[in-house]
């Protein structure tokens, strides 16, 4: 018997396409999840912070069930779930539920929305009043106000834990591999399926998971610099 | 539905299941953290220093991959060890693994709450306390801990939030955890819908119930000087 087999760095260059059509995969669910979310998060906030009295209890229910329960048996009621329904299979919907891929893009869309909307609620709660009764005193008019003031304003101060939603969704990503996708994970474990071998796939998909973290929290970091330096403690 | 109510013995041991590797690795995962925050506060710049690589090293891994890093990888360690030991095979659970991996997780942003918290403790209370003549264990105990689970408090409710939610993912090497009892008796009954409708509620039930702990312990741990009249 073998004792101490060394890494076999070798397999996962020569499948080094394999990884990096992981990458893009992870990467394109990545951030379309994050950008329909934010297409919810926006409007959905908004109401939320400004108790609008139809919407704001109904978006209350939404943020309550996505952001108290797994993402992973978020992913599974709708991929594995709604198939139960004959009259889902039988309906046009069927052509985008029966597609793991376009189930997982659903599922995290609607997670990344319903964490966004709670940050953008935060954030438009938190703006200072005098915000808005500049903006009045300027003769704006509602539509500009928001537009114009209180939005950007929101935004701004909602982009460190933003940040951090981003991350939270790259690593929630992974979940796409449970469901037969060929994410980052995905490739990890089929190369560790086709080779019998114990860690070295899951240990790429690591590293690379790491390095794109790094990216996107520099990426934020940067970012912050910008839009926050008016926030930052000023040296007398 | 009827389907549902039969399966309920086997999914209340689902949930049994994920009570209690929720729990252990929050166990685990709250030493990780004190001796974490122990080091990152210490002023020796080695253990500090290895303290910060292992957050940062955390915080750049899904969950899951880590888990099946864990599982697989730490297999075929055992494994290793068993064989050099001169030890017959031993095997690695997934609930173990879970465990591991978990309590590995939320031990480096237990990490940072600790930490967090402990640096909000005024100094002056710490040099009152040495003023009174308490040191060490009897410093640590009757001064800065109570104040510290008061700061910690919050953070720490967060961080047992996700860390439940996070036990999902245990289901996926195997374990009968609640998703994954779920995920069988749904598929016998052709009706994971349904099925998984009921893992969701139970999630949920679970969060508010750990919500309203949460909230009693707040209460009980607040400022007692808000009381003085």
């Amino acid at each position: 018997m073998r004792c101490r087999s060394p890494m076999r760095v070798d397999l996962i260059l020569a499948n080094w396409t394999l990884f990096a059509a992981g990458v893009w995969m992870t990467l394109q669910l990545t951030l379309l999840a994050l950008l329909i979310g934010f297409c919810i998060a926006l409007p959905a906030g908004l109401a939320r912070a400004r108790r609008q009295r139809f919407w704001s209890p109904l978006l209350q229910g939404y943020v309550y069930l996505f952001r108290g329960t797994p993402l992973l048996v978020q992913t599974y009621l709708i991929y594995y779930g709604l198939s139960q329904f004959a009259f889902v299979r039988e309906s046009w919907a069927w052509l985008v539920l029966r597609d793991p891929w376009w189930c997982a893009l659903i599922a995290f869309s609607l997670n990344s929305g319903a964490y966004a909307t709670e940050i953008i609620r935060g954030a438009v709660e938190t703006t200072p009043k005098g915000e808005a009764e500049a903006a009045m005193a300027l003769g704006l008019s509602p539509r500009q106000r928001d537009f114009l003031v209180l939005i950007p304003s929101a935004l701004r101060r909602a982009l460190p834990q933003y940040g951090n939603e981003v991350v939270f969704m790259l690593h929630g990503s992974a979940v796409a591999s449970v469901i037969t996708l060929q994410d980052i994970l995905g490739v990890g474990r089929t190369l560790n399926a086709r080779f019998y071998l114990a860690y070295e796939g899951i240990l790429t998909a690591a590293l690379l998971y790491m390095a794109i973290t790094f990216v996107l929290v520099g990426l934020f970091r940067m970012l912050e610099r910008r839009y926050l330096r008016h926030m930052r403690p000023r040296s007398a | 539905m009827e389907n549902l109510i039969r399966y309920v013995p086997l999914l209340l041991n689902g949930v049994l299941v994920t009570v209690a590797l929720a729990l252990i690795s929050l166990l685990f995962a709250t030493l990780f953290g004190a001796l974490g925050a122990a080091g990152r506060i210490s002023r020796r710049p080695l253990a500090s220093g290895a303290v910060l690589l292992y957050t940062t090293l955390v915080r750049g891994i899904p969950d899951l991959v880590l888990l099946l890093l864990v599982y697989f990888g730490g297999q075929r360690l055992l494994n290793n060890l068993a064989s050099f030991l001169g030890l017959g095979p031993v095997s690695l659970s997934p609930f173990w693994a879970g465990v591991v991996a978990i309590a590995f997780i939320y031990g480096a942003y237990l990490t940072e709450t600790f930490r967090g918290a402990y640096q909000t403790i005024p100094h002056g209370q710490v040099e009152a306390a040495q003023a009174l003549g308490l040191r060490g264990f009897a410093l640590h105990w009757n001064v800065t801990i109570p104040q510290l689970i008061r700061f910690a408090l919050p953070g720490y409710a967060n961080v047992w939030q996700v860390l439940v939610k996070s036990t999902a993912v245990v289901s996926v090497i195997g374990l009968e955890d609640l998703v994954g009892i779920a995920n069988e008796a749904g598929k016998t009954a052709r009706e994971p819908f349904i099925f998984y409708m009921a893992v969701l509620a139970v999630y949920l039930f679970i969060t508010w119930i750990s919500t309203t702990l949460f909230e009693a312990m707040e209460r009980r741990y607040a400022v007692p000087l808000a009381h003085a009249r």
